[in-house]
């Protein structure tokens, strides 16, 4: 073992750990003690939690494609956010907007959905997969900076495929007059909204850890990420498993994509750029390469940047706090990055390499 | 009809020419080695022949048939089955999933759990340590694992890369013991080793690998007593 020196960067970094939580706790005082901001209720924060965990679901179910890609090529799928966006802009222009055209859409709601949630996820895995092929496989095995930049070029690519098909303005996407105001319960109101996106995301990652953990599939994922000698010995087709692994991510995408359009009914071809990098915190939050991490991970940060503003922010009297819950989602990806890269409860970024 | 057939093969790392026309056989039912120093070729031999690695030139036939054009996992459903350096275990699997990866081509169920079993009895300490992550046994264990799980796909012939490689001698025994007793089982194998002491001891022939060129080949009795054998690979002068 090398001996620790203690220099000069880590007095600073020791000293920039003690101002953060200096600038917090001085927020939360400046809120609770000095009263400054809004004085919000029980049932405010409350309001504040759920949301913020509808939207960390959005992130956790985009961040669980980066982390399983991630898991089996040790590469940064910077696309991925454009998966998200193919699936969602196709599924409402498409589908959803001729659907609610022909009155169909409110009449038979469920139906729509499912037929919404299908064409989402289709489009989704179908420029997954493309991508995987043309752009990604034939430099495997080529320095990690290729796929990276390729990965780049192909975000690129699809943003102004679609902007050609669907144009650049704003795409409305319909109300479901079914998930549309408030519901009670245990004596709180929610917007159905977030409910239905909450849910809806549990579901998708309950499924999705018993296929991982249950399926020989989900096995051969698993020993792919290990080893991919050692799995390509046991007779596992390597080249089909990743495929496998971008599809089942772009999917997760997909579905993401639907919900997305559903909370914020308008959508364009850039609209996967926040999310995907908003995504990427999340999955580095929960450790990068661990499926858990990428659920745990997102949801945190969702809860954070709802949290984070009426809680700190305000109470260092910083006027319109809530806009600036970007800043609270970057500045905790470079907090990580510098503090703890192997995420919360992530392995070493640097042994994986090993 | 010999059940392997490696003719003349030549394998590149890009401008490395790493092995330069090696040809062997092996018999069906026989233990066959290949020995030699560090960086001889052994690994780049069995890589080309479970087809990770594609020969520029020669071929290697299985059951008289061409195998270099089949991907290397295709391999595996057609009988050949590789235990790899280092093992190769997967480290966050339990041992009995590493055991199931072994079966990934096989689809009857009874079967693989039968093969599990045996398994379980050749090493009781796997069975003992099933539900446990492969990656917190020792390296002996891990040979273990690596063997058996190398043999649950049902191959007909079993290429082992150095299983004795930093292992502790009580353990060394203990998988040629194993080794032995799987081949007397009906098994074919292929067995790569820095120890040449052990591996001529219970291989049927032999042969002599010096960077990338077969120098020798013999039976496994004959090589034991060859002076340029001891020499250089039996540390008797
Ligand atoms: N991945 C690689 N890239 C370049 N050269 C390699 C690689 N692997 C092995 N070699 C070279 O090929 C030769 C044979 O190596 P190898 O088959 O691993 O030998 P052995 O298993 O007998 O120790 C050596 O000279 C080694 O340096
Ligand atoms: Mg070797």
């Amino acid at each position: 073992m090398k001996r620790k020196r203690f220099n000069y960067i880590d007095m600073v970094l020791v000293g920039l750990r003690f101002a953060i939580i200096g600038v917090v706790l001085w927020g939360i005082a400046g809120k609770f003690i000095f009263g400054i901001g809004v004085d919000y209720t029980a049932a405010d924060w409350i309001t504040f939690f759920v949301s913020g965990l509808s939207q960390g679901s959005l992130y956790a179910l985009i961040a669980l494609g980066y982390t399983m890609v991630y898991g089996v090529l040790f590469m940064i799928n910077f696309a991925h956010g454009e998966f998200f966006m193919a699936g969602s802009m196709s599924a409402a222009v498409l589908v959803a907007l001729p659907l609610d055209n022909a009155g169909y859409l409110q009449a038979y709601p469920i139906i729509s959905l499912c037929a919404i949630f299908l064409s989402s996820m289709a489009v989704s895995v179908s420029v997954a997969i493309m991508t995987e092929r043309v752009a990604y496989r034939p430099l495997r095995g080529a320095p990690r900076l290729v796929p990276l930049i390729t990965a780049i070029g192909a975000s690129f690519f699809w943003q102004y495929f679609f902007r050609g098909l669907f144009g650049s303005s704003l795409v409305p996407f319909p109300k479901f007059e079914i998930f549309d105001g408030k519901v009670g319960l245990f004596g709180l109101e929610f917007q159905k909204i977030d409910i239905m996106v909450i849910v809806t995301s549990i579901i998708v990652m309950v499924a999705l850890q018993l296929f991982v953990q249950r399926t020989r599939t989900g096995r051969a994922i698993r020993a792919v990420a290990e080893n991919k000698d050692a799995a390509t010995l046991m007779g596992i087709d390597v080249n089909r498993t990743i495929t496998t692994t971008f599809a089942i991510g772009a999917s997760m995408a997909g579905v993401a994509g639907v919900l997305y359009a559903m909370v914020f009914r308008q959508m364009n071809f850039i609209m996967g750029f926040i999310p995907g990098v908003k995504a990427f915190t999340a999955a580095v939050l929960g450790g990068i390469g661990s499926i858990p991490g990428a659920a745990l991970g997102g949801l945190f940060l969702g809860v954070i940047e709802a949290i984070g503003p009426p809680l700190f922010l305000e109470g260092l009297g910083i006027p319109g706090a809530h806009q600036l819950k970007d800043v609270i989602a970057f500045t905790m990806l470079v907090l990580v990055l510098i503090f703890r890269p192997q995420g919360i409860i992530g392995e070493k970024l640097a042994e994986k390499k090993a | 009809m010999a059940l392997l057939e490696v003719n003349d093969i030549h394998s590149y790392y890009g401008n490395i020419h790493a092995l330069k026309g090696v040809a062997l056989t092996v018999e069906e039912g026989e233990i066959v080695t290949l020995i030699g120093g560090n960086g001889a070729g052994k690994t780049t031999t069995l890589r080309t022949i479970s087809g990770l690695i594609r020969p520029r030139q020669g071929n290697v036939k299985f059951q008289g048939e061409d195998i270099i054009k089949y991907a290397p996992h295709a391999l595996v459903p057609k009988g050949v089955s590789m235990v790899p350096e280092g093992r190769g275990v997967f480290a966050k699997l339990t041992v009995e999933e590493n055991l199931e990866m072994g079966a990934f081509h096989r689809n009857d169920r009874a079967g693989i759990k039968e093969d599990i079993e045996k398994s379980y009895e050749m090493f009781p300490r796997l069975g003992e340590r099933k539900t446990q992550l492969a990656g917190t046994m020792s390296g002996g264990e891990q040979q273990m694992l690596a063997v058996t799980r190398a043999l649950m796909s049902k191959p007909k012939l079993l290429l082992m890369d150095e299983p004795s490689m930093g292992l502790a001698p009580v353990l060394v025994d203990l998988i040629f013991d194993a080794i032995i007793e799987i081949n007397k089982q009906g098994m074919t194998i292929l067995l790569v080793e820095q120890n040449a002491h052990m591996a001529l001891q219970v291989a049927n022939r032999g042969y002599v690998l010096q960077t990338g060129e077969i120098v020798l080949s013999d039976d496994a009795k004959v090589l034991q007593n060859d002076p340029t054998v001891q020499k250089a690979y039996l540390g008797i002068d």
